[in-house]
């Protein structure tokens, strides 16, 4: 268990020498969208059409945040449940982002495509909302602003405390720390 | 006959809305601390750290805990010599609801269950609330509140059973529901269950388990053993604090049992995330 401090964008340097359960602390740009705003960018990769952002290194976060109060980028902004996304991300991988934050399982086609594409599944601390929102500098929506929690926001964040879960060499950490604390009678 | 005012109703139940989504109850807090230092991995331990740092700056600088500040779930008891003045207690209970939730900046997760349509400019900012009424003696209203969060009301179930399943069947299903549940559900959790009655009513009172206090021992002791033997099985699978792996996946399993018909074993299993958003009032 290592842990680094990366800058976004990031290349398949950064992500290669990563493994399941390192820990890193994220600064630079990064991008929120959840389904709603997954399925149109795949839609607009599918169609050969431009991204409202470069994919290229990006990082997608999954998070629906509430409404910023007064003087504040952003409210509270902790992960939502990724398997939702799991039809999508292949396709955001295989065109250029590496990397995810989110929290739950997810599934065998998206822990392929990290291999074969070097991205990275990270998990952010669910429930952390007023943490993670903290180390949210800036927010600014990009794209879909009809779509409202769910829209494209370009945020950038300092410190942002993240656990690899799958690496680009198949690791999965929902399935070792299990394994490793499983007591089995 | 005693009257309270509408607007007294409105007042409390969006004050409780407003300070419930930014401050951790005292008995999850100390448990989530008693966790920490038991916790053997120290991936988990990190996160549950993070954790309780969460809860002090939601407190500190009145930031939501979490970012889903849930559908408002309340169980009310209404005494029967209470009237109020001036409209519905349902419809004070909404109004607050939706105050609440707008003045506060908390999200809005209403939605229509297939366009996905959210509600807040048709019904109202996060409504409609779940609402359970009882009505009991006295002259006094009596409201529990939850922020009810997706993530952990998505991986809960129930069953019918028959009866001969037993308490064997009924621990099985347990341990089963949140096995699949994995880090989902954002533990370390809270396990509702609600045993006997009839289908609607094990849910019911599995959701209705998880506002009991942590630390409290359950009145039934039949009921507390199996909740202990539950809460051992389910710390075993080994699916720790947000699924990274460990020792402490649950808080505690609190059960709510009733007799049922002599043909069936009714089970629910609620489960509740760490941000274990709720209050009590009296008004
Ligand atoms: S399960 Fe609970 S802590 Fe996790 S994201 Fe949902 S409401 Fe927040």
């Amino acid at each position: 268990m290592a842990t680094y401090n990366l800058t976004t964008p990031l290349t398949e340097e950064d992500t290669r020498k990563l493994k399941a359960g390192d820990v890193v602390n994220l600064s630079g740009v990064i991008y929120t969208a959840r389904d709603a705003a997954h399925k149109r960018l795949v839609d607009l990769i599918e169609a050969g059409e431009e991204l409202p952002f470069d994919l290229e290194g990006s990082v997608i976060y999954f998070v629906g945040p509430t409404p910023p109060k007064p003087g504040d980028p952003i409210g509270s902004a902790g992960p939502t449940t990724s398997y939702r996304m799991d039809s999508y991300s292949p396709t955001m991988l295989k065109h250029g982002s590496k990397g995810m934050i989110g929290k739950g399982k997810r599934s065998q086609e998206v822990k392929d495509a990290c291999v074969e594409y070097g991205g990275i599944y990270f998990g952010a601390t669910g429930g952390a909302g007023a943490l993670l929102g903290k180390k949210i500098k800036s927010a600014e929506v990009i794209a879909y602003p009809e779509l409202g929690p769910e829209a494209v926001r370009r945020i950038e964040v300092e410190d942002f405390p993240v656990t690899v879960i799958n690496d680009t060499y198949g690791n999965d950490l929902y399935q070792m720390g299990r394994e490793q604390y499983e007591v089995k009678d | 006959m005693r009257e309270i005012e509408y607007s007294e109703v409105v007042d409390a139940v969006k004050n409780m809305i407003i300070t419930t989504a930014t401050n951790l109850p005292e008995d999850t807090y100390d448990a989530l601390k008693e966790a920490m230092e038991k916790e053997k991995s120290p991936v988990s331990k990190e996160v549950i750290r993070q954790l309780l740092e969460n809860a002090d700056i939601a407190k500190n600088e009145k930031r939501p805990l979490c970012q889903d500040t849930g559908l408002a779930v309340f169980f009310v008891k209404v005494g029967e010599d209470v009237k109020i003045k001036g409209g519905l207690l349902k419809d004070a209970i909404n109004e607050g609801t939706a105050k609440g939730y707008e003045e506060a900046y908390l999200r809005a997760s209403t939605c229509e269950p297939f366009s996905r349509a959210n509600l807040k400019d048709t019904l109202g900012y996060n409504l409609p609330a779940i609402i359970h009424f009882d009505i009991v003696e006295g002259d006094k209203i009596d409201i529990e509140y939850a922020a009810k969060g997706g993530g952990s009301e998505n991986v809960s179930r129930a069953k019918v059973f028959p009866p001969a399943a037993g308490k064997e069947g009924v621990i099985e299903f347990v341990k089963e529901v949140i096995s699949d549940a994995g880090g989902n559900p954002c533990p370390p959790i809270t396990v509702g269950v609600g045993i006997g009655g009839t289908f609607e009513k094990a849910c019911i009172s599995s959701k209705h388990a998880l506002f009991r206090d942590l630390g409290t021992v359950n009145e039934d002791p039949e009921m507390a053993e199996l909740e202990k033997i539950m809460l051992d099985e389910i710390n075993k699978l080994g699916i720790g604090a947000m699924g990274m792996g460990g020792t402490k996946t649950a808080l505690a399993v609190h059960i709510e049992s009733n007799p049922c018909h002599i043909a069936s074993l009714p089970v629910s299993v609620n489960v509740q995330c760490h941000s274990s958003r709720h209050t009590h009032i009296t008004i």
